[in-house]
């Protein structure tokens, strides 16, 4: 597979190692009531759906960038390549709103 | 005009015997030449077996080449390019390829028909592992392998372009020439040794001269195209994710020719061209299998390439194409005629037709149509679809990858002006100008759909594996009528040709079979590779020593030097320990090692573990996200202790990090944790933490460290620290750090950390001092009798200590079963800290850490060993945990282990069996307290 | 029809024109008492097991294509209970039990052969590692021998012994352990269950279940609705995708392992040989060919094909422990989509809805679970109670920490 990294271009994907689910970054709060059932909610459970699925890889053998990757998983077409600090940075501004 | 060099003879020898052929020959058509009819035997009947094919579709002639450690099995002689001196012998017979003991198995067919040791074998039970089965492994196989190391070399290379030809037939190289002229990045690949496809093969003109005077002046403008690269012997195995196609080129199968003998190609397309050409297909009927039988296609290469009459050709065709081939007797099933029956058991003397007519022949021609050869379309799970008109599957447009077009005979265009107009048309899509489509034959193929001559004997569907029509119908009668059941069942399309002749066939069968069309039968997808790779050919130069990657520790030279053994550390080579004279063995040295380190000062490299800057405001605060306990409070020139969970709340690895600024910290991680733990941190910093202030390096390759431990550390040190710097024990006290100068002005990192328990530090220079500094340091420590230790006296020492290391750290364990339950601040939330309060993890069952000394005095304990209450029977259910490691101590003189025991905590004292079946030693152990030396800590803090 | 080289004999001579199908094909009854969803090893077999050991009737395995298609029929087919921890030991040990008496069972030949399988270890840390594991496979009643270099070099001396970067310091042997012929499991399961009664309905996909007031009394499929009292689950590749019409999450991601197999060569590795230094193992198949594999590609997905890389990774793998096999060259490679699990173990349990049950998580370690499996499955929908050798294989094992995870590395399918 090729990774279009956004900041360094087209890129084999044997440099990078995979995560998983992007839903990883959306951690719980531990101040919750319900902070065990949500720990346990975010670290075991997945979608895994047979279609369109956003993930995380990590650029280990380049720049060492997390990205979060919209892959599809049964044609393995990849739709959207973005930072994965980007997309955390939106999601904080998003939940203070 | 064939395309033989009849002036440059080449010698060769087939079993044994001499032979000669020529330049341009493969090894079949010399062997043809020379008369050689049977050339191997077949897998299941062991029938006799000739040339049949011209190409890569060959299913019979498999044969070894060259002899010993360089012997190579199952090649193809179709696609063997003949060069002086080759060997090549038969496979697959016992005895000889014209008398095979195993043709047995021929007369005895109607017992071993389809799957029928599925039904038996069973009975008595034992008897199949010890009786059966090896007769039958015995018996299966075709080429042997060599038992010595490969001794040929492989390459990789990767190559990008913006248009992958596949295919150097008419649409192939017309496609070529047109984006070559238009200064396009083409590359054109060809499994064949001469480009031109079957132009080379057939006699027609192009441009109302011969064909191969065309492809000889494309060749010719196509290598002086600047953007154009013509790779020959190259065969597109695989098409992957992306645009990735696998190539595989040849570059010779000459022993001991210069470079590599293959070529391993990644090739980087926008778009792929597939102008692979179609394979020919035979017909079932009786006794099709017999040496001399042949594809009509192959008839016409040997004749109009290779230079080769068959004489007396019996030719049966269903198509047009089919009439090109000269024949002596022609039996068109267009008119109703076929043959029933071939005879002749070693080489074909006759057919019998149906009419009763009975025809004298040596070679018969058989064309039953053409199977685009599609399988490039299929490996991202395309399918292709079933068209009437041509009888044959041709590529699906609407599955399709959009970066791949397909032209030719690969698309089901069978005429040659046809296979130039695709290439015309795929060129102005691709948004090229195109030359004037040269002049050529147009003729239709006008194909009847023929499959299978119905009988009572046997037709032959799949060659190589013995498939006849007759199986795939039985195997429809018992119920396996998915074309993957026939397929699993019958072995059809499995042999080494993947099915090249026999899918499409097969497939038909299993249609008339199941009264069914074809497309309502199914397809079968393909699946790469298009034809075998070697496996020497994936791994490449990646093999023997340079399987991995070797790192060297700074001190890796003075250690050679000075009788270090090494062990592998990941890909780190490390000094496990230093032999020296008068030693008998490892644990002499390692015993000396532990003692003198204990006794004055020893030395250890530990450059290895990882090493990681952490820079910038929140340094602190980003510290007290990964580690339990708390970083933000530690002071400049401190370190302290860290353990760092996985989020599920498992300890992940630990260290020890020292803080040099407000804004700098260094955190060391242990050396099998390097990386993963920098992936963790980073993950944490984008991923959780994005608006924090926080930077992350490795730096681990860039600082020489060193261990110095023992009670003379400090007095060596002072001999390398240059005087300005005070490192007394009030000035550096215990769990202090910081940055000096060292062997007069060489820029240094002092940390005082023990892992031994000794008065130790740990000292770092830029790792292009690290050799020099271990010299000037074991000069500087002759007066204390300083020593280098390795990696088993560290081990030893952390043991006698009680410090958790790999075996303890397992990825299974808490901070409370490694006894750090202590270290998890309650005042804050990190990874991993809500998770580790889960019930399973905390329950009072839970494993622990204890330390274990043998009851009797001088037992030996091993690692691995299993606990068991005393008078409990060793069983599963009775299982109170394992030894994770031991040491000899050479302090204590006697084994300590260090293990994981239920409720460990509240079982001191206890004697429990450790039973060690695989290395039969069960002895019995005490649980005393993890901490063998020192437990108070006193030494470390002198 | 029961068969037997005597079998055989009669239906030479008569032109076997009286063999059977194996299974019939019948078409959906409206109800049964139990479905099976899945045609694969583990539907089959517990179907087999329901049907044969726990006395039930009214049984239908429902499969989307044809049975066996899937990890049953693309797999590296080797057997063995080699496990470290008793959660999953006494299990495999059951299974493997299982096998040693499967093709008398079902009267199918599967071609059980147990020609043993050795791990080999390159260095001290992993020697002890498996010493721990040998005991463990021991305390549950396996076999298992701890041996050293000189004694793997006399089983396999064309290992590299002499130029290795890693080099073998001895293995882990199972005697016991071996390969099965995978496709003959599935028909063997099939002729037995379908024997005793049990419906195989192929080309019928699941395409929903309906669930009253939290009771599941039946599924929706491309061949009509059809009613249940009970409904069992073994769909592994596909679990996530076939319990999300049930509304539910799980604990595990879908991920491609590529399997290789290369031309037929004479007899070169009698058993399984697993490399400790590198992402490989092989046996060869009674046909000849080296059938091997190595490391998942890492990445979700629902493909069944892989990519270079691991394919890359395999062969350098295979090269330096097996320097003479440069020239063997791979026929095919396929990939399967497994169940990766979040402790790289199976779950097979009840699920919060009544009557309907789970069985899936197998990694890539599913098909020498089959016989215990469906084994375990069955007693699970008869008694509603684990089988006593699965107890561990709970769902909320996440929720309460009690995971079982052989690798120790947590909660990310893509390293177990």
């Amino acid at each position: 597979m090729i990774i279009n990294h956004p900041l360094l271009g087209p890129r084999d994907s044997s440099e990078f190692s995979y995560l998983g689910d992007a839903a990883l970054l959306n951690r719980p709060s531990a101040k919750s009531e319900t902070a065990t059932d949500d720990f346990y909610r975010y670290q075991y459970l997945r979608d895994n759906p047979p279609g369109e699925h956003r993930e995380l890889w990590y650029h280990e053998h380049g720049d060492r960038s997390w990205l979060v990757i919209t892959r599809n998983m049964t044609t393995h077409a990849i739709t959207k390549v973005e930072l994965a600090r980007d997309v955390k940075r939106a999601m904080i501004e998003a939940s203070k709103s | 005009m064939s395309l033989i060099d009849i002036n440059n003879p080449l010698n060769f020898t087939f079993d044994g015997k001499a032979h000669s052929g020529f330049e341009g020959d493969t090894l079949a058509s010399a062997l043809l030449r020379s008369g050689v009819r049977i050339v191997g035997r077949s897998f299941k009947y062991h029938r006799p077996r000739g040339i049949m094919g011209a190409g890569a579709e060959e299913p019979n002639a498999l044969v070894e080449i060259h002899e010993g450690n360089v012997c190579e099995p199952n090649r193809r002689a179709t696609t063997i390019k003949l060069f002086e001196g080759l060997t090549a012998k038969s496979q697959n017979h016992m005895g000889s390829v014209n008398f095979d003991f195993l043709a047995i198995n021929d007369i005895l067919h109607p017992f071993l028909a389809a799957g029928f040791y599925y039904k038996t074998f069973m009975w008595p039970k034992a008897f199949w592992e010890k009786l059966y089965e090896p007769i039958i492994r015995c018996a299966a196989g075709l080429g042997k392998l060599a038992l010595t190391p490969d001794p040929d070399s492989y390459d990789k290379g990767f190559l990008h372009c913006e248009f992958l030809i596949i295919g150097a037939g008419p649409s192939g190289l017309l496609t070529a020439l047109n984006l070559g002229r238009a200064g396009k990045q083409v590359i054109l690949v060809d499994e064949d040794f001469h480009m031109g496809g079957r132009i080379l093969s057939e006699n027609y003109e192009i441009n109302s001269d011969g064909g191969i005077k065309w492809v000889t002046e494309a060749l010719n403008e196509l290598e002086n195209l600047p953007t154009v690269r013509l790779l020959l012997r190259t065969t597109i195995y695989g098409v992957f994710d992306h645009g990735i196609y696998g190539g595989l080129e040849t570059r010779t199968d000459k022993i001991g020719a210069p470079g590599p003998r293959q070529i391993l190609w990644k090739i980087n397309a926008k778009h792929a061209v597939l102008a692979a050409g179609a394979t020919e297909r035979p017909i079932a009927f009786a006794n099709n299998d017999r040496p001399g039988v042949m594809l009509a296609s192959a008839v016409r290469s040997y004749k109009n390439r290779f230079g080769i009459d068959l004489k007396n050709t019996a030719l049966l065709t269903n198509n047009d194409n089919g009439m090109l081939t000269e024949a002596n007797h022609i039996i068109d099933i267009r008119n109703g005629h076929h043959i029933t029956d071939v005879n002749g058991r070693k080489g074909v003397t006759s057919v019998t037709l149906n009419t009763g007519e009975k025809l004298k022949a040596d070679y018969v021609a058989i064309s039953g149509g053409w199977n685009p050869n599609v399988h490039l379309t299929c490996h991202k799970r395309a399918r292709p679809i079933w068209n009437d008109t041509l009888s044959c599957f041709v590529p699906d447009g609407n599955t399709l990858s959009s970066d791949m077009s397909v032209i030719g005979a690969a698309k089901g265009t069978f005429s040659t002006h046809g296979a130039f107009r695709d290439a015309n048309k795929v060129s102005e899509k691709l948004g090229c100008k195109t030359i004037p489509l040269p002049k050529t034959e147009d003729r239709p193929i006008d194909v009847k759909a023929f499959w299978h001559v119905k009988g009572t004997k046997r037709a032959w569907v799949d060659f190589q594996n013995d498939v006849t029509a007759k199986d795939i119908i039985l195997a429809h009668q018992e119920g396996f009528s998915s074309v993957e059941h026939v397929k699993r069942y019958t072995t059809l399309g499995m042999a080494t040709d993947q099915g090249k002749t026999s899918n499409v066939v097969g497939l038909a069968v299993l249609a008339e079979a199941t009264n069914q069309t074809i497309p309502q039968t199914g397809t079968t997808i393909f699946r790469p590779p298009y034809t075998p790779v070697p496996i020497g050919a994936f791994a490449g130069s990646h093999r023997g020593q340079h399987f991995k990657q070797i790192r060297l520790t700074p001190s890796h030279k003075y250690a050679s030097e000075n009788n270090a053994t090494f062990v592998e550390t990941g890909y780190w080579k490390r000094a496990q320990w230093f032999s020296r004279a008068g030693e008998q063995g490892w644990r002499d040295s390692v015993d000396r090692e532990v003692i003198m380190t204990r006794k004055s000062v020893g030395i250890c490299d530990v450059t290895t573990l990882g090493k990681i800057d952490v820079q910038g405001r929140d340094a602190g605060k980003f510290l007290n996200k990964v580690y339990v306990n708390t970083f933000s409070t530690l002071k400049v020139g401190k370190c302290r202790y860290g353990l760092m969970l996985r989020e599920d709340g498992i300890a992940m690895d630990d260290g020890t990090t020292a803080r040099l600024s407000d804004t700098h910290f260094v955190m060391t991680t242990t050396t099998a944790k390097a990386g993963p733990v920098f992936k963790h941190l980073e993950f944490a910093r984008q991923c959780l933490y994005p608006n924090m202030d926080v930077h992350l390096i490795s730096t681990t390759d860039q600082w020489a460290q060193f261990s110095i431990a023992g009670p003379n550390a400090r007095k060596l040190l002072q001999k390398i620290v240059d005087p300005d710097f005070d490192i007394s024990n009030e000035a550096f006290p215990y769990m202090a750090c910081g940055e000096l100068t060292v062997c007069g002005g060489t820029r240094a990192r002092l940390f005082r950390l023990s892992f031994s328990g000794e008065l130790a530090y740990e000292i770092s220079v830029p790792a292009r001092y690290g050799d020099a500094l271990i010299r000037e340091m074991m000069s500087q420590g002759e007066e204390f009798d300083a020593i280098m230790y390795g990696t088993e006296a560290l081990g030893v020492m952390r043991i006698e200590k009680g410090h958790a290391a790999g075996n303890e750290l397992n990825g299974t364990t808490t901070a409370t079963a490694l006894g750090l339950g202590g270290f998890v601040s309650k005042k804050k939330d990190c990874i991993g800290k809500v998770l580790s309060r889960r019930e399973g993890l905390i329950s009072d069952d839970s494993m622990t850490m204890v330390g274990f000394l043998p009851v009797k005095q001088g037992d030996k304990l091993t690692n691995g060993a299993h606990f068991i209450s005393k008078g409990e029977t060793a069983k599963a259910l009775n299982d109170q945990g394992y030894m994770s490691s031991v040491a000899w101590s050479p302090t204590l003189e006697t084994y300590i282990g260090l293990g994981f025991l239920k409720n460990g905590k509240n079982r001191k004292d206890e004697v429990l069996s450790a039973v060690d079946f695989v290395r039969h030693n069960h002895v019995d152990v005490k649980v005393v307290s993890p901490h063998f030396v020192d437990p108070k800590g006193e030494r470390l803090r002198v | 029809m029961r068969y037997s080289a005597f079998r055989i004999a009669i239906e030479a001579l008569k032109g076997h024109k009286g063999w059977k199908p194996v299974w019939r094909k019948p078409e959906p009854k409206p109800d049964y008492d139990i479905i099976i969803i899945g045609g694969g090893g583990h539907g089959l077999a517990t179907a087999h097991y329901l049907a044969s050991k726990f006395n039930q009737k009214r049984i239908a395995v429902l499969e989307k294509g044809w049975i066996g298609g899937g990890n049953v029929g693309r797999n590296t087919t080797i057997i063995r209970s080699n496990y470290l921890l008793h959660g999953n030991e006494g299990f495999y040990e059951f299974s493997l039990k299982l096998w040693e008496g499967l093709e008398q069972d079902v009267n199918y030949n599967a071609m059980v052969s147990q020609r043993g399988v050795l791990n080999l270890y390159h260095s001290d840390p992993q020697r002890d590692a498996y010493a721990r594991r040998g005991n463990a496979m021991i305390l549950n009643g396996a076999d298992a021998k701890l041996l050293d270099s000189a004694a793997v070099r006399k089983m396999y001396p064309f290992l590299n012994f002499d130029d290795a970067r890693f080099p073998i310091q001895g293995g882990l042997l199972q005697p016991r352990g071996g390969t099965v012929r995978h496709d003959a499991v599935a028909w063997g399961y099939a002729h037995a269950a379908d024997k005793n009664g049990v419906d195989i309905i192929e080309n019928c996909e699941v395409t929903g279940f309906k669930i009253e007031q939290g009771r599941c009394i039946g599924v929706e499929t491309t061949r009509g609705y059809i009613g249940a009292t009970k409904v069992g689950v073994a769909v592994a590749g596909n679990s996530s995708r076939v319990m999300a019409m049930a509304g539910m999450q799980l604990p595990l991601e879908s991920h491609v392992l590529q399997a290789f197999v290369s031309e037929g060569l004479k007899p070169l590795i009698d058993g399984v040989i697993t490399y400790g230094a590198g992402h490989f193992y092989v046996s060869q198949s009674d046909k000849g060919g080296l059938v091997f594999g190595g490391d998942i590609d890492g990445y979700n997905s629902y493909a069944q094909r892989g990519n270079l890389p691991v394919i890359e990774d395999v062969c350098e793998g295979g090269m330096s422990l097996m320097p003479n096999i440069g020239k063997a060259r791979i026929l095919r490679m396929w990939g399967g989509i497994v169940d990766m699990s979040m402790d790289g173990s199976p779950i097979i349990d009840k699920t919060h809805i009544e009557g309907l049950y789970f069985n899936g998580g197998w990694c890539y370690g599913g098909f020498k679970a089959t016989p215990a499996s469906g084994y375990a499955f069955a007693h699970l929908i008869t008694t509603d109670m684990p089988h006593k050798t699965a107890q561990a294989y709970r769902m909320d094992r996440f929720a309460r920490g009690l995971m079982i995870d052989e690798k120790g590395q947590g909660a990310q399918p893509n390293l177990h």
